[in-house]
């Protein structure tokens, strides 16, 4: 089913701006397969307010998505931002009335997602020293945030990860060694177990806007938020497939490991072991070689006939490359 | 097989047609447009480097394994042993060997990528 967008965006203009508010532009500025965002702006009583909508364009499967519910998703923007994270603010949870079906609206914020830009743009040599430390503080705030009730979050662990990756690994068919070797050594290396906390899901070079004065500025993309293992976030913001380009700067190729570690003791956060951070790193970049291989067999088995899905299946390869010099370092 | 135009000049050909068509095209396609000019490149770098690199693999593959086979026998085989944790990353030479193929194998792939110690 096709939605006529902008004219659910005309209508829901006048349930949030009041009589007289009008629909002053809108636009879709990305999505998948199955999520749209648009920006759209409201303009009445001499007033204009930019705004984002993000909707589930697709039917959402809660019994085995690994996704979270965008009212869950907005939930917990609310919650995180409630104790200071950056985050976006939430100005509306869709309901059947508007006619957008699963949705939220957020206030829009400025500022520079692209990875590369961060890591390499020189209107962020100012502010890039300090960006490591503010994920830190960040994650502390996150992590420190009681998930609110009901929202039916999964949980996870390291040893539980493994199983699931292998199984979905197995499943593909492909025969790769250094994936074989990088779970053998991970099941010989999960880390203790640890009070489990809120962990955002997809914290990465990419999914967070920065500004070149003030650093980090909203925390997005919250469709992958459980509970498990603080180290995770930080593990795979300094997962070497989101440095773009910069190896060198483990945390997101703008920063390093004691900044992370740092910025996160004085955030609040319970203090974590280097070794916990690179076991989930080590971690991030056999996911990503596992959910690269499930792209390719999307493709394979007729699901997703795009081009971009077997041209993503060439990209295990660079987890393999990360791998083996992980491998070779050892946590 | 004939040489003259090569395979990789035909990939090569097409890569650059795409190019050339793709700023007419909606965002959408573009994007598809330029993924499809990578795949092509990658196709012409898999016929330049693939048969080198596979013969690497093959060697890499045999010295850690104590005897000759076909890529796919000795890939096979090197996987079962890995899982079953009969090699392990102490094994002497198996790190190296797994080097000597991811490096290759993303020449071909990314070899734009910075991996991780790079």
């Amino acid at each position: 089913m096709t939605l006529d967008v902008p004219e659910a965006l005309s209508r829901l203009a006048q349930r949030l701006g009041g009589a007289g508010a009008r629909l002053a532009e809108a636009g879709r500025l990305s999505g998948g397969a199955s999520m749209e965002t648009w920006a759209f702006a409201i303009e009445g009583a001499g007033q204009r307010e930019d705004l984002i909508l993000r909707r589930r364009s697709a039917p959402f499967d809660p019994e085995n998505a690994r996704s979270i519910s965008l009212a869950t998703e907005a939930a917990l923007i609310r919650a995180t931002g409630a104790r200071g994270a950056p985050v976006p603010q939430v100005r509306h949870v869709c309901d059947d009335a508007d006619g957008l079906g699963e949705a939220y609206v957020m206030g829009r914020v400025g500022g520079e997602t692209l990875g590369k830009r961060i890591v390499s743009d020189p209107r962020f040599d100012a502010v890039r020293g300090a960006l490591a430390r503010q994920c830190g503080e960040v994650l502390a705030q996150i992590h420190a945030t009681p998930p609110p009730p009901g929202l039916a979050l999964k949980t996870v662990d390291g040893a539980g990860e493994l199983d699931r990756y292998e199984e979905v690994y197995r499943s593909v068919g492909a025969g790769r060694p250094v994936l074989e070797l990088a779970f053998q050594y991970l099941r010989r290396h999960v880390p203790d177990p640890v009070e489990p906390t809120l962990l955002h899901g997809d914290f990465r070079n990419g999914n967070l806007m920065f500004d070149p004065q003030k650093g980090l500025v909203a925390v997005l993309d919250w469709e992958l938020s459980h509970i498990g293992d603080p180290a995770e976030d930080m593990g795979w913001i300094c997962t070497n497939s989101w440095r773009f380009g910069r190896p060198d700067r483990p945390v997101g190729g703008f920063g390093d490991y004691a900044d992370l570690l740092a910025g996160y003791a004085a955030g609040g956060g319970r203090p974590v072991e280097l070794a916990r951070v690179r076991f989930w790193q080590m971690l991030g970049s056999l996911r990503w070689g596992v959910m690269c291989l499930t792209m390719y067999k999307s493709w394979a088995n007729g699901t997703e006939r795009s081009v971009e899905r077997p041209m993503i299946g060439r990209r295990v390869s660079e987890t393999e490359a990360d791998l083996v010099v992980l491998l070779e370092q050892g946590l | 097989m004939i040489t003259h135009p090569k395979t990789e000049e035909l990939a090569e050909a097409v890569a650059a047609w795409i190019d050339q068509i793709r700023p007419a095209l909606d965002p959408r396609n573009a994007f598809l447009a330029r993924v499809a000019a990578n795949a092509m490149a990658t196709i012409g770098r898999e016929l330049t480097k693939g048969p080198a690199a596979e013969a690497a693999a093959v060697a890499a593959m045999a010295g850690v394994l104590g005897h000759d086979g076909s890529y796919a026998d000795l890939n096979a085989e090197l996987c079962g042993r890995i899982r079953s944790g009969a090699l392990s990353a102490a094994t002497p030479g198996l790190l190296p060997a797994l080097r000597i193929m991811a490096l290759d194998q993303l020449a071909i792939d990314q070899p734009n990528y910075r991996h991780e110690g790079s």
